[in-house]
């Protein structure tokens, strides 16, 4: 696949502030790609440098290969769906979409026929006369989109468009935004801080820290792969036991035992090793323990009821761990004080190496 | 309900405070209903009320001196608020969109003739025409006069400062997005300025044009000093009558310059509430995805 856009070592100061630190960030023709980080960590910044409102302090930026990065915004193949929406008060809805094509100097009758196709398809045909203040929020939402999605951009960048709405129309919205990227097939720029946004509409996540781009990969690889403290930590829950790397594919935990994990740290070297809760199993202690699996004696120490699952917090060698059991008819559930041992099968351990 | 809501006896502060507020008006508006009800009066002697007539209203229109004290403001008035409103905006536009060196000191300076003292202003006016004017007949050996242009040129050198602080309110309010995303949808800086910004200021532009056009057709002391001999404003020319004695005819001719400024206020509050966005948000089911 072709780069849709590519940053090459592209850094942006405020002053003192270094909001982007040397980004390198290649994002596929036709991929729905998510920035993911706390609020402050330059996502915006970094989406803004792409739509032409801030300029790199140094380094490259290309769109289809070609070098945009000080151009002016009306000259990138780009368009943006703001935070605020920023529909354009005095003009209606019909206006505030065609408004793009009548600055490329469209024909009218094609501008009006691409308009209501845009619209039908954001199904708000109905409202086309409305000004912007009429709508509700979900509309003026899909307002900016179509007005976006209406010029066929090369890449569509979004900041958080869904963060100004409650948590139903929110979810709705993302899954109609995923479908959409897909009927139309334009590469979407999305910028969230909400993990779970990300992990439900991407292809792939780029998490972001402190102006760094810490970590790039798909949503199971980001989720189940963790290569740093931070990005494990950010996106869900997760433990993490200290330990010391033996060769190549074992390490050993503080209790001496020797764990199978591949990773690449050398000999000796102190590591994490991150596991999610819902990656281990809790056995009774006279259970047996299938084999191959490796396992962890504790305590049951509180439980939390969440409907769906079980939430236990263990007393064990290596410190509390979090285990997450479903809530179905199988599945054991244990006391508070009541002896276990915790148990994963060895693919369930990542091993951070900072 | 058996508890009058909210209705209870008035205290004693209360009744002062209103007392207060009918003194205020008293006092703003008894001056401006004695201006109006002499100005009909038949009468030579102003005290002396005989009976209601028009007549004063006529013999202003009859007046040479009347009409071409009016003709110079209307002259004067317009040009600087057509010229003072272009320049008051791009001012404030420059102040509050772009950074530019100088900038910091520019932005205190612009606001400095609303707080200079008129005379102060005037004296100023006065000495920089004398000392130009000098200057231009050193070089071509002619000079310019005193009249019509030196008062529109002062005026727009006050006016400018107030056209700028009311646009710059207004843009100051303006979502700065919007011209972003005016940006993003392909326009240049000249469309989007023309196409969202302007629009969304106009509200300020107009009322800054009509404070302006109000601030020109009511100057004396600025005017007066620059005015030079035979280019009187209806202001001015009213001043100078008072100086000889009060007559019914200066009451005819006040009473229309009220008129006239009341209706450009007026105006200008229908257009700064005009764009007033109201939001009427539709409750609208949960989408119907
Ligand atoms: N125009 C600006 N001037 C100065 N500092 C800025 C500006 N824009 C962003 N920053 C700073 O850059 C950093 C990154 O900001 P931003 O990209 O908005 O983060 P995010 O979108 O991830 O919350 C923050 O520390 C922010 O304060
Ligand atoms: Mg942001």
């Amino acid at each position: 696949m072709t780069d849709s856009v590519k940053l090459t070592g592209v850094t942006k100061r405020f002053g003192d502030v270094l909001a982007v630190d040397d980004l390198h960030l290649n994002v596929a023709d036709g991929e729905f790609f998510s920035l993911l980080g706390p609020s402050g960590c330059g996502k915006t910044t970094t989406l803004r440098m792409i739509a032409g409102f801030e300029f790199p302090t140094s380094g490259s930026l290309t769109i289809r290969g070609q070098e945009m990065a000080l151009n002016p915004p009306n000259e990138r193949p780009v368009n943006t769906v703001f935070q605020s929406y920023a529909l354009f008060p005095h003009m209606t809805i019909e206006e505030n979409v065609g408004f793009g094509l009548r600055m490329k100097k469209v024909a009218p009758a094609d501008i009006a026929q691409r308009v209501k196709r845009t619209l039908d398809m954001v199904q708000l045909s109905h409202r086309a006369s409305a000004s912007p203040s009429q709508l509700s929020g979900g509309q003026q939402q899909r307002v900016a989109l179509a007005r976006a999605l209406v010029n066929e951009p090369q890449v569509l960048l979004l900041d958080e468009p869904l963060g100004a709405l409650d948590l139903k129309l929110r979810q709705a919205m993302q899954l109609e935004l995923k479908d959409l990227q897909q009927r139309v097939g334009i590469t979407f720029i999305y910028v969230t801080h909400d993990q779970d946004e990300a992990l439900t509409m991407s292809d792939r996540i780029g998490v972001m820290s402190d102006g760094k781009l810490l970590q790039v990969g798909g949503p199971q690889d980001i989720y189940e792969h963790p290569r740093s403290r931070f990005v494990a930590d950010f996106i869900g829950e997760i433990n993490l036991m200290p330990a010391v790397a033996v060769d190549r594919d074992s390490v050993k935990l503080l209790d001496g035992q020797v764990l199978m994990a591949p990773h690449d740290a050398p000999a000796g070297r102190s590591v994490t090793v991150a596991i999610r809760p819902e990656r281990f199993t809790l056995f009774r202690p006279d259970a047996e323990i299938p084999s191959g699996r490796s396992s962890i004696a504790g305590k049951v120490i509180r439980r939390i009821y969440h409907g769906d699952v079980f939430l236990y917090d263990v007393d064990t060698a290596e410190g509390l761990l979090e285990v997450k059991e479903e809530n179905r008819p199988n599945v054991e559930v244990f006391e508070i004080d009541s002896q276990v041992v915790v148990s994963w099968s060895p693919s369930a351990a990542t091993v951070i190496e900072d | 309900m058996t508890i009058a809501a909210g209705v209870r006896p008035k205290s004693p502060i209360e009744r002062l405070l209103a007392a207060n507020s009918w003194l205020v008006y008293a006092f703003f508006y008894a001056p401006i209903f004695l201006l109006i009800a002499l100005s009909f009066n038949d009468n030579e002697n102003v005290g002396v009320w005989t009976s209601a007539s028009t007549r004063w209203y006529s013999e202003m229109f009859q007046q040479d001196d009347v009409m071409r004290a009016l003709r110079n403001s209307l002259i004067v008035a317009s040009v600087s608020t057509l010229i003072s409103t272009l320049l008051g905006t791009a001012a404030a536009i420059s102040l509050e969109r772009f950074r530019f060196r100088g900038q910091r000191v520019y932005d205190g300076l612009v606001y400095l003739p609303i707080i200079i003292p008129d005379v102060t202003m005037a004296v100023m006016l006065l000495l920089f025409f004398a000392q130009a004017f000098n200057i231009i007949d050193g070089l071509f050996g002619s000079k310019p006069a005193f009249g019509l242009g030196t008062i529109s040129l002062a005026h727009i050198a006050f006016n400018i400062s107030f056209v700028a602080v009311v646009v710059r309110a207004r843009l100051a309010q303006l979502d700065s997005s919007l011209e972003e995303a005016a940006a993003d949808l392909y326009a240049t800086r000249w469309q989007a300025f023309r196409y969202v910004t302007l629009p969304l200021i106009m509200p300020g532009v107009a009322g800054g044009a009509l404070l302006a056009l109000t601030l020109s057709l009511d100057d004396v002391v600025v005017t007066s000093f620059v005015a030079g001999p035979g280019a009187t404003t209806l202001p001015v020319y009213v001043f100078g009558l008072v100086r000889r004695g009060v007559t019914p005819l200066i009451n005819a001719v006040s009473t229309v310059m009220l008129a006239a400024s009341m209706a450009l206020v007026l105006i200008s509050l229908f257009f700064q509430r005009g764009t007033g966005t109201v939001a009427i948000t539709e409750e609208e089911p949960l989408e119907e995805t």
